[in-house]
C-alpha cells in the first residue's frame, strides 16, 4: 500500500483548484520565479546544452547495467561499514526503516525532504507505531503542520502564501509570545529555524533521500540549500538512506556532470549551497557523524519499468523544471494531481506506480505544448510518454464513452480528407459570424468544459490550410 | 526469494539479460576503473590569477564574502577583523587541523574552543580541503581535523583555503581525493559548500540562514 491518492477524482480537484484564490495567488510565484532564473543560469553556460546530452547518456548506461551497477554499489556500502536493504515495495520498506528505528530505541526521527519517503507514506507509519517523524525542511515542515503532501518536488509548500503559514506556526508553536510579530517570511524562517534546532539535537535516527548513488565509491548524495539534510545525517546515531533503484550513477565524475544541470535546471543556481556525499558510518578518529548507516534500496515498481518505452522516464532527477514549465500545472498546482508526483513527470511516472486505471487522468492534463520535454536536463520526452499512456488507456477501454465517441468522430472525418476540409471550412465560417461581434463566446454548445473558464475564441473565418494554401500562392508569385 | 534476489531478478528480466554476461561486467568494471570525465566548460580551464580571481568572483556570486591574506601568519588577525566589523562576539570554534593549529592565534583576544559543535557555537572555523573556481565552491572532508558539525551548526562559518588548493572542476578535486584516500574510497562526508544557508520555500522569497550558517566567510591564503 502507498500513499492514498486521489489521482481518479482530477477533474474535481482541478475544478477546485482554479477556484481557490489563495493557491491561484501562491502559484503566480512559480510562473515568475523559476522560468527566468534556469533561462539565465543555462545561458551563462554554454556549455549546458552538450552537459543535458552527458546527463541523459549516464543515465542510458546506467539503467543499462543496473543490476552490475547496484551489485557494486552494494559491496562499496558494506566495505566502508554500511548497511544496504531492499525493499520490493511501500511496505516492505516502512517495515525495515521501522526495524532499524525500534533497533535504535528511536523516540523522534528528523527528516530531510524525500520524494520517495512520501511515496511510501513512512511519516503515518512511524506514528503509527509511537516514533515522532520530524520534517526539517522548511516547505516539507509548514506542509506536516498542515497534514498535506508537497505539491511541488522542490517546493513543497509553494501552494502557500505567507499570512497562511503564520496561521499554521501561531496554532502550533504555542509556548511562544502569542503577540509576537510573524508579518515578515523572514521572522517565520527565524522562528522555524529555532523551533527545529532543538528537534535536530534531540532526534535518535535522521531519515534522508538520496539525489545519486555512486557505484564506484557506495556514497549517497544529497543536495539542499537550508542544510537541513546535513543536520540530519551527521548528528543523531543512526542515518538511514532512502532511494529508489534509479539513483544510481557509476563514478564520482558522472554525478558532476549530473550535478552541472541539476541547480540549474531547478532553481537557476550555478550549485546547490549544499552538496554532501556521505559514505559509511562515523570512521575512527572522526568528531562527529552517524554511527550506524543504512541504505534502503526501493524498488515500488521500477524494476518493471526497465526494458519498457517508460524506461526513460527513470533518468529524471527530480529537479521539478518540468513542472515549473508547464500552463497546467500553474493553472492547477500540484495537488490536484492527487498523488506524490506533480506536473508532467507524475504525470508520466504515477500511472506507472499506482496504475493507468487509477492515475489516467494525468497524462490527459497536459496540451502537449511541449515546453516540459525542452527544459528537461536528461531530456525525458514526456509529452511522447504521455501519449503513450494516453493510447494505452484508450486500448484498455478505460477512456470515458464521451470521449470515445468524440475520438471517432473526430476520426471519421480525420480518414477523408475533403470531408474534413469541407466540416472545418463549415465550422469555422459559421462561428466566424456568430461571433463577429464580441470576437469571442461565453458558451457553446457541447464546449461546455472550456467556456465554464474561459471564453472561447471567436475564429477568423478561414481555416489553416486555406491559409496555408494562400499564402504558399502568395509566395510562389 | 528474497527481496533481493527477487529484485535483481526483475531487473534483468526487464532487461533481458542474465547478468552472467563477460561483455557487460567488462563495460562496467571498465567505466568504475577509468571513471572518464564528461564534458568540463571552459569557465573554470583558466590557471594561476585568473582561476584565483574566477574563485573569488564566483565565491560573492553564492552570497559569500570572501578576503585574501599574504600567509597563514596573517589569517587569525584577518578572522578577528572580519567579526568586529560584523559585531561579532570574538569567540571561534575549531577542530585539530594542523594548519589551523600552526596559526597565531595568540596575536588575538579570540576566546578559541576546539572540537564538534554542540550546536550552541556563533563562530566557527574550518580549513578546506580544497576550493572549485567553476562555481565559488567549498570542498570540505570529515574527520576530527575539521568536524563536519562546524560546516552546519554555527551562525558564521569561515572556511580558510590554500590558493594552491583551488582547483578548476569538480573532477581535479575527485582526483585528489583518490590520491589521498585511494581509488573508489571516499572520507566518510565530503561537504561541497556554495555559499551561505538559505530557504526560498516561503513565497519563493530568497532568505540567508536556513538551518546553517546565516554569514560564510572564505579566507584564501597565498604561500
Amino acid at each position: 500500500m502507498t500513499v492514498h491518492s486521489t489521482s481518479p477524482q482530477f477533474k474535481q480537484n482541478a475544478a477546485r483548484a482554479l477556484s481557490d484564490d489563495q493557491l491561484q495567488k501562491a502559484l503566480g510565484n512559480v510562473k515568475q520565479g523559476f522560468i527566468d532564473k534556469r533561462r539565465a543560469a543555462a545561458d551563462k553556460l554554454p556549455e549546458f546544452e552538450a552537459l543535458r546530452d552527458a546527463a541523459r547518456d549516464i543515465k542510458n548506461h546506467t539503467l543499462e547495467h543496473l543490476d552490475l551497477y547496484l551489485e557494486a554499489y552494494e559491496e562499496k556500502v558494506k566495505a566502508s561499514g554500511g548497511h544496504v536493504h531492499f525493499a520490493r515495495n511501500a511496505d516492505e520498506a516502512r517495515d525495515i526503516i521501522l526495524g532499524i528505528c525500534r533497533e535504535a530505541g528511536a523516540k523522534t526521527v528528523t527528516k530531510g525532504k524525500s520524494m520517495i519517503s512520501e511515496e511510501i507514506g513512512i511519516n503515518h507509519h512511524l506514528e503509527a507505531n509511537g516514533i515522532r517523524p520530524v520534517e526539517t525542511d522548511l516547505g516539507e515542515y509548514i506542509i506536516q503542520l498542515r497534514n498535506e503532501l508537497p505539491s511541488h518536488i522542490i517546493a513543497p509548500a509553494v501552494h502557500l502564501n505567507a499570512t497562511q503559514v503564520e496561521e499554521d506556526f501561531r496554532r502550533v508553536h504555542t509556548h511562544l509570545d502569542a503577540k509576537r510579530d510573524l508579518s515578515e517570511p523572514v521572522q517565520l524562517l527565524t522562528e522555524a529555524r529555532a523551533v527545529l534546532r532543538e528537534r535536530f539535537l534531540a532526534a535518535d535516527v535522521g531519515i534522508t533521500g538520496a539525489n545519486f548513488l555512486v557505484a564506484e565509491t557506495g556514497t549517497s548524495i544529497i543536495v539542499t540549500n537550508e542544510g537541513n539534510g546535513d543536520l540530519t545525517q551527521i548528528l543523531p546515531k543512526t542515518h538511514i538512506v532512502l532511494a529508489s533503484l534509479e539513483k544510481l550513477v557509476p563514478t564520482l565524475e558522472d554525478v558532476s556532470q549530473l550535478l552541472r544541470v541539476l541547480a540549474r535546471s531547478a532553481t537557476g543556481q550555478e550549485m546547490s549551497v549544499y552538496t554532501t556525499f556521505s559514505t559509511g558510518p562515523r570512521r575512527g578518529t572522526d568528531a562527529d557523524g552517524p554511527e550506524n548507516y543504512h541504505v534502503v534500496l526501493i524498488d515500488n515498481g521500477r524494476s518493471s519499468m526497465l526494458g519498457t518505452s517508460f524506461e526513460e522516464m527513470l533518468r529524471c532527477i527530480r529537479c521539478g523544471a518540468c513542472m515549473n514549465h508547464c500552463p497546467v500545472y500553474h493553472a492547477v498546482g500540484g495537488h490536484a494531481y492527487g498523488w506524490v508526483y506533480p506536473g508532467p513527470m507524475g504525470a508520466v511516472l504515477t500511472p506507472s506506480l499506482i496504475g493507468v486505471d487509477k492515475a489516467g487522468h494525468l497524462p490527459n492534463a497536459s496540451t502537449f505544448c511541449g515546453r516540459c520535454e525542452s527544459v528537461c536536463p536528461v531530456r525525458i520526452p514526456l509529452p511522447k510518454l504521455m501519449r503513450h499512456w494516453r493510447e494505452r488507456e484508450f486500448e484498455r477501454h478505460l477512456t470515458p464513452a464521451t470521449v470515445r465517441s468524440g475520438l471517432r468522430f473526430w476520426g471519421f472525418f480525420a480518414k477523408r480528407p475533403a470531408l474534413y476540409r469541407l466540416a472545418t471550412r463549415v465550422a469555422m465560417g459559421t462561428l466566424a459570424l456568430a461571433g463577429r461581434q464580441r470576437g469571442r463566446f461565453s458558451w457553446l454548445p457541447m464546449a461546455k468544459g472550456w467556456t465554464k473558464y474561459r471564453d472561447f475564441p471567436a475564429p477568423q473565418g478561414e481555416t489553416f490550410q486555406q491559409r496555408w494554401k494562400r499564402e504558399r500562392k502568395g509566395a510562389a508569385a | 526469494m528474497s527481496a533481493r534476489d527477487d529484485i535483481f531478478a526483475n531487473i534483468r528480466r526487464s532487461l533481458g539479460v542474465k547478468g552472467s554476461e563477460k561483455i557487460r561486467h567488462q563495460i562496467v568494471a571498465d567505466r568504475l576503473e577509468r571513471s572518464p570525465k564528461g564534458v568540463i566548460p571552459q569557465r573554470g580551464q583558466v590557471s594561476g590569477e585568473e582561476r584565483i580571481a574566477l574563485f573569488k568572483t564566483m565565491v560573492e556570486t553564492s552570497l559569500a564574502t570572501v578576503t585574501e591574506v599574504a600567509s597563514a601568519a596573517e589569517v587569525p588577525q584577518s578572522i578577528a577583523l572580519f567579526l568586529r566589523n560584523h559585531n561579532l562576539p570574538a569567540t571561534l570554534r575549531m577542530g585539530d587541523d594542523p594548519r589551523l593549529q600552526a596559526m597565531p592565534w595568540s596575536d588575538t583576544t579570540l576566546e578559541i574552543a576546539h572540537g564538534p559543535s554542540e550546536g550552541r557555537d556563533l563562530n566557527a572555523v574550518s580549513h578546506a580541503f580544497g576550493g572549485i573556481a567553476e562555481s565559488g565552491t567549498l570542498a570540505m572532508v570529515s574527520g576530527h581535523e575539521n568536524p563536519s558539525t562546524l560546516n552546519f551548526l554555527p551562525d558564521n562559518h569561515i572556511i580558510v583555503v590554500s590558493a594552491k588548493d583551488i582547483a578548476g572542476d569538480y573532477e581535479s578535486v575527485w582526483n585528489r581525493v583518490r590520491f589521498a584516500y585511494g581509488k573508489g574510497t571516499m572520507p566518510r562526508t565530503v561537504n561541497f559548500i556554495t555559499g551561505p544557508s538559505r530557504s526560498g520555500d516561503i513565497e519563493q522569497t530568497l532568505l540567508l540562514g536556513a538551518h546553517g550558517p546565516r554569514r560564510l566567510h572564505v579566507v584564501v591564503v597565498r604561500d
